[in-house]
Order: structure tokens, then C-alpha cells, then sequence
């Protein structure tokens, strides 16, 4: 293989490592969120020690809705570093 | 021996060609295990319901009736009281996504980490959500809340958010399951290398020693914990959105 096309694909190849890092940022938002709503539920379980078993339910619930944008971050990472899409797109490379 | 991690989707485990060569019909791993989780479910379902009596008296009927209660429960707290039809759809569903989750732990691939299957289940969930709108608002009133094309994408974007939720919990809690081994594998094998333990020739090491106790413990969070808690919401967001549609 000649120069040209090495040092395209290792092109490709930071660009998609490069990438990857850059998705995870998506990491801080349910970070901030869910740490929020355990808060709220902590304060509430305080307010009323009764209602604690369903308060702490629902809050997993929550929390599980609000984790799918981190998830979608990871899935774009994941497929970054493991799938390669982009070297299909040079000559001469699976 | 380096530390190699070989992320692959789920395998071919049988296909069909026709005489080009071209394949006419391929099962992938998914299918296959799957037929293994319809196997476990049902026959757990005969096991629990034999030898039935009015009044319970072996531990197995009362767990049944327990399992039935729960899930006659579940539903007509979050649909009304109406609507316990649902109820035999909600825990197949439920008992398929998690059995089929939980079977990583016997050594399978888990077939919800395969954006087909969870692509397939949000799907029937979608033209459950679409039938019940149709009854409802019938088929002018249904068609005319999408005058406002933002409404398409929000009716959309539900069944693919619920598809690449319980998608990218599963399956990256496997790769990460899958990292993890590979780097206590090589940190096992750098501890025997300053001992003096030499690897078998392309094989690699007879036993990882880092390898026996730690990924057990977290895969607690990352198959059982996470597997269970998306399971559930997978089928309270169902509840959910055939109860949104029925006003």
C-alpha cells in the first residue's frame, strides 16, 4: 500500500478516535440530571418517611428515562471505535 | 498476552443459498437463542400451573398467584381498571425481555443486545399504541393531529427511544463486561510474567487469576441490575403510551 493511502487511513482512523471522545461528553448531562432527582427524593423521603418505598421506585424509573441520552452518546462511541464506518469509504480496505 | 478485545455483532448460525450463491435465508444467533428463552418461559409456565386447586396448598401455586396478582397490579395502576386485558401481554413481554437479558449469565449472547430483537418488540409495541388511537379517535381524528409535522417525529421518536434505551444498556454493559475481562486478562498475565510463568505457545495462559472474582461483582450492576431495571421500563413506558392513547 502506498503513502497516500496510509496516511488516510490513519486520518480516518484519528478522526474516529477523536470522535469517540468527543460523544462521551454527552456523559454529563444524565450525570447532573439523575444526581438532581436523587436529591428531590431524598428531600422528599425526609419530608414524609412513609412514602419512602415509592418514592424510591419511581425515582429509579426516572432515572432510567433520563439515562437514554447518555446512551445514545455511548452507542456513537461504541460504533466509532468498534465498527470503523469510515474506512469502507478508501480504496482498498474492508 | 496483550490486551485484544474482538467486539462482533451476533453470529450466522444457519443460511440458505440459492444457486447464485446469494443467501435466500440466514438465522442469526438472536433467533437461536431466543427459541432457547421461549423454551425456558414456557416451560416454566407448565411447571407453575400443574395440579391446580381452589385453595392453595404447595409453595408453587402460591408463587403463581403471586406472580399473577403482581402483575394484575401493575396494570391497573397505570392503565384503569378497564384495560386488564393487557395484563397476559405485559408480563410475556416482560418475562421474554428479561429472561432473555439474564441469559448472558448461563453464557449466551443476550438477544435483547441485538437492535433487531429490541427493534422488533418496540415495534409491536408502536402498532399497539397505533390500534389503540385508531379505536379511539377513529381514522380522521388519528390522521388529523399530524397537520403539525412535528407531531410525526414525536410519534416516532417514542418506539426508537424505547428500542435504543433497553439496545444500548444491554449491549454496553456486554462490551464493557467484555473490556473489563480482557484487561484483568492482561494484568493476569503481566503478574505471571514477573513470576516467572511462561504462556503456552499461541494459547495464551491456562488460568487468568485476576479473572476468577472481580467481573462477578460487577456484573451484578451492569446484567442483573441494569437488565432488570430496563426490562421494567420498558413495559411501564407501554402502560404508558396505550394509556395516553386511549384519551
Amino acid at each position: 500500500m502506498n503513502e497516500a493511502l496510509l496516511n488516510a487511513q490513519a486520518t480516518v482512523l484519528a478522526g474516529q478516535a477523536i470522535g469517540a471522545g468527543l460523544a462521551m461528553i454527552a456523559g454529563i448531562g444524565p450525570g447532573i440530571g439523575e444526581g438532581y432527582a436523587v436529591g428531590k427524593a431524598i428531600e422528599t423521603i425526609g419530608r414524609q418517611p412513609e412514602i419512602k418505598s415509592t418514592a424510591t421506585s419511581t425515582m429509579f424509573i426516572g432515572c432510567a428515562v433520563a439515562e437514554t441520552t447518555g446512551i445514545y452518546g455511548l452507542f456513537v462511541a461504541i460504533i466509532l471505535l468498534f465498527a470503523n464506518p469510515f474506512l469502507k469509504f478508501l480504496t482498498g480496505t474492508t | 498476552m496483550g490486551f485484544e478485545v474482538n467486539v462482533e455483532g451476533p453470529r450466522r448460525m444457519f443460511c440458505l443459498l440459492n444457486e447464485n450463491g446469494d443467501i435466500v435465508f440466514s438465522l442469526s444467533e438472536s433467533v437461536v437463542t431466543g427459541w432457547l428463552v421461549i423454551l425456558i418461559v414456557l416451560a416454566a409456565c407448565l411447571i407453575l400451573t400443574k395440579d391446580l386447586k381452589k385453595i392453595p396448598d404447595t409453595k408453587r401455586q402460591c408463587a403463581a398467584e403471586y406472580i399473577v396478582k403482581t402483575v394484575n397490579n401493575m396494570v391497573s395502576v397505570n392503565m384503569d381498571k378497564s384495560s386488564l386485558a393487557y395484563a397476559p401481554y405485559i408480563a410475556a413481554v416482560f418475562s421474554y425481555i428479561i429472561v432473555g437479558t439474564l441469559i448472558s449469565m448461563i453464557g449466551f449472547r443476550s438477544i435483547t443486545a441485538d437492535i433487531s430483537v429490541t427493534g422488533a418488540l418496540a415495534f409491536m409495541t408502536f402498532v399497539l399504541v397505533t390500534c389503540t388511537k385508531l379505536k379511539h379517535m377513529g381514522v380522521g381524528g388519528y390522521f388529523k393531529q399530524f397537520i403539525n409535522p412535528l407531531n410525526i417525529i414525536g410519534e416516532v421518536a417514542n418506539p426508537v427511544a424505547m428500542a435504543l434505551r433497553l439496545f444500548g444498556n444491554v449491549s454496553g454493559g456486554m462490551i464493557i463486561t467484555m473490556i473489563l475481562y480482557a484487561g484483568l486478562g492482561a494484568a493476569s498475565g503481566a503478574l505471571y510474567d514477573l513470576i516467572g510463568i511462561s504462556p503456552i505457545e499461541n494459547v495464551g495462559y491456562v488460568f487468568n487469576i485476576f479473572q476468577v472474582g472481580i467481573p462477578a461483582v460487577l456484573s451484578v450492576y451492569f446484567d442483573l441490575f441494569s437488565g432488570a431495571i430496563q426490562s421494567y421500563v420498558f413495559i411501564m413506558l407501554t402502560m404508558a403510551y396505550i394509556q395516553m392513547g386511549k384519551e
